[in-house]
């Protein structure tokens, strides 16, 4: 199947040449969409594993082919599939996430989903690693054909921090890790009402990072985690600057800093800035790309009033820009998840996200307008866009 | 021993809806079709080794739950992907 959308100006042959995909994970499914650099033309190569829910596809920018899949089937149990053919054909993990076997007479932990899948450091071939439902960290050295454990946190963080992620009625949730690109040993992590954490020594042991981040919703003045981060991300140009969507506003951490700021508070009161996603412009450390969502009252987290919009900061959030144009005008209530909102490497920068109600909508002017690329999909989890070989 | 296989799982067992089982009880059937079809134990039973949520089992068409079940040669056992939702 081809979907056509106006192209961007051609960049000359080589950059024609160059392969962008899609990689969409839905609660049905998975879906690939293909294009060359003028984004044009999208080849649809799917769906893949129609009827399980795939929570995350990552494309392993090492190699540009390599292919991972966090899959579950909904009456059997979480998995890991890959491919070593940009999805053409998919192998399952010879041994998927899963904690360890508790002793005798004690709970122990079962994996429900691997909700997000991370590329390992560019130095480390073939590493990657996986967060889940409940909270988990697990790594693969192998190119995700046998997972492990990261004892440092399944073990010795998450004992001190389960009676604040276990209060979660729908389970905890792991779904943010970000690999410092300086630094293989320096990693950050997001749990949903667990907060963001820091290790230096490639996932042994934690510090919480979450000063200055509002937490309303608990007892504690001033806690050192607990709280709700939705995502996190780290620009890999500038690496000591993070950025985060939290249940509890829009953020940003510029290392050595210790103190988030809450750059949110200049969108918008009537927009406020709440939401799921978080997207980066590859090159340029200061602009950032959200979707609003209302979060007030009842929490019905779609677009605020019934008018989607993204909106742009070019300044690291000291200043937002509404970014509308093309997208349904009224009467359309989105809901776009944490994962479901991305950009590829392309001049301009492509903005992808994809609705629950099964919308691809996509810019390929940085935001400056807005198209369809796809519709009647099953509900979308997330939306990733890369740069294949 | 008979062992009728979901449809879920047919991509294990290369599309076969009944395959000849072996063992002396449930626990030990399951190893022995995870040794010829690799990953299906782990997708009806988890890491603590309890059947997952959706997932049923009958041993000549009594529902079992537990592991340790006792099997004979011919008995015949059937797995059920019990589907819910939308």
């Amino acid at each position: 199947m081809q979907v056509e959308i106006s192209p961007n100006p051609a960049k000359g042959d080589s950059a024609r040449s160059q392969r962008v995909v899609l990689l969409v994970g839905t609660r049905k499914g998975a879906f690939i969409y293909e294009s060359d650099a003028s984004r044009g033309q999208w080849r649809l190569n799917g769906p893949h594993f129609l009827g399980s829910e795939i929570n995350h596809v990552v494309l392993d920018p090492r190699d540009g082919e390599t292919l991972l899949m966090a899959a579950k089937a909904g009456h059997l149990g979480p998995t890991v599939f890959h491919s070593a053919d940009g999805g053409n054909t998919w192998k399952e993990a010879e041994r998927p996430p899963a904690f360890r076997k508790a002793p005798e007479g004690e709970t122990g932990r079962v994996v429900d989903h691997v909700f997000c899948l991370g590329c390992g450091h560019a130095s480390q071939s073939g590493q990657w690693y996986a967060g889940t439902s409940p909270a988990g960290l697990f790594r693969s050295r192998d190119a995700g054909r046998t997972w492990e454990e990261v004892g440092g946190f399944n073990d010795n963080l998450y004992s001190k921090i389960q009676h604040r992620v276990e209060s979660v009625p729908d389970g905890s949730i792991l779904h943010s890790i970000v690999i410092d690109p300086r630094d293989a040993a320096h990693l950050y992590v997001g749990l949903s009402t667990g907060g963001v954490f820091e290790s230096t020594d490639g996932g042994e042991s934690w510090r919480a990072l979450n000063r200055g981040v509002e937490a309303y919703f608990l007892p504690e003045k001033e806690p050192e985690f607990g709280h709700d981060p939705h995502l996190i991300a780290l620009h890999p140009l500038r690496p000591d600057r993070l950025y985060q969507q939290n249940h509890c506003g829009v953020y940003r951490l510029d290392r050595p800093d210790e103190v988030w700021q809450r750059i949110g508070l200049a969108m918008p009161k009537e927009i406020g800035d709440i939401g799921f996603p978080l997207v980066l412009h590859p090159r340029d450390p200061d602009t950032v790309w959200i979707l609003p969502m209302d979060g007030t009252e009842a929490w019905p987290r779609v677009s605020p009033g019934g008018r989607p919009a993204v909106y742009r900061s070019r300044d690291g959030g000291v200043s937002w820009e509404r970014q509308d144009k093309g997208l349904p005008p009224e009467q359309a209530w989105l809901t776009v998840k944490r994962q479901a909102f991305g950009a590829d490497e392309g001049e301009p920068v492509g903005l992808y996200f994809g609705t629950t109600s099964g919308e691809i909508w996509t810019s390929l002017d940085e935001g400056g307008s807005w198209r369809q690329l796809a519709c009647h999909l099953p509900e979308i989890y997330s939306v990733v866009g890369a740069k294949g070989r | 021993m008979r062992v009728r296989i979901p449809s879920p799982l047919y991509s294990y067992t290369g599309g076969q809806a009944e395959v000849l089982g072996a063992g002396a009880s449930l626990g030990e059937l399951l190893r022995i079709l995870d040794a010829r079809y690799p990953g299906l134990r782990f997708r009806v039973i988890d890491e603590q080794d309890q059947v997952r949520t959706h997932i049923r089992f009958f041993v000549n068409g009594e529902p079992v739950r537990s592991l340790g079940q006792p099997l004979s040669a011919d008995d015949e056992v059937i797995i059920v992907a019990a589907l819910s939702g939308g």
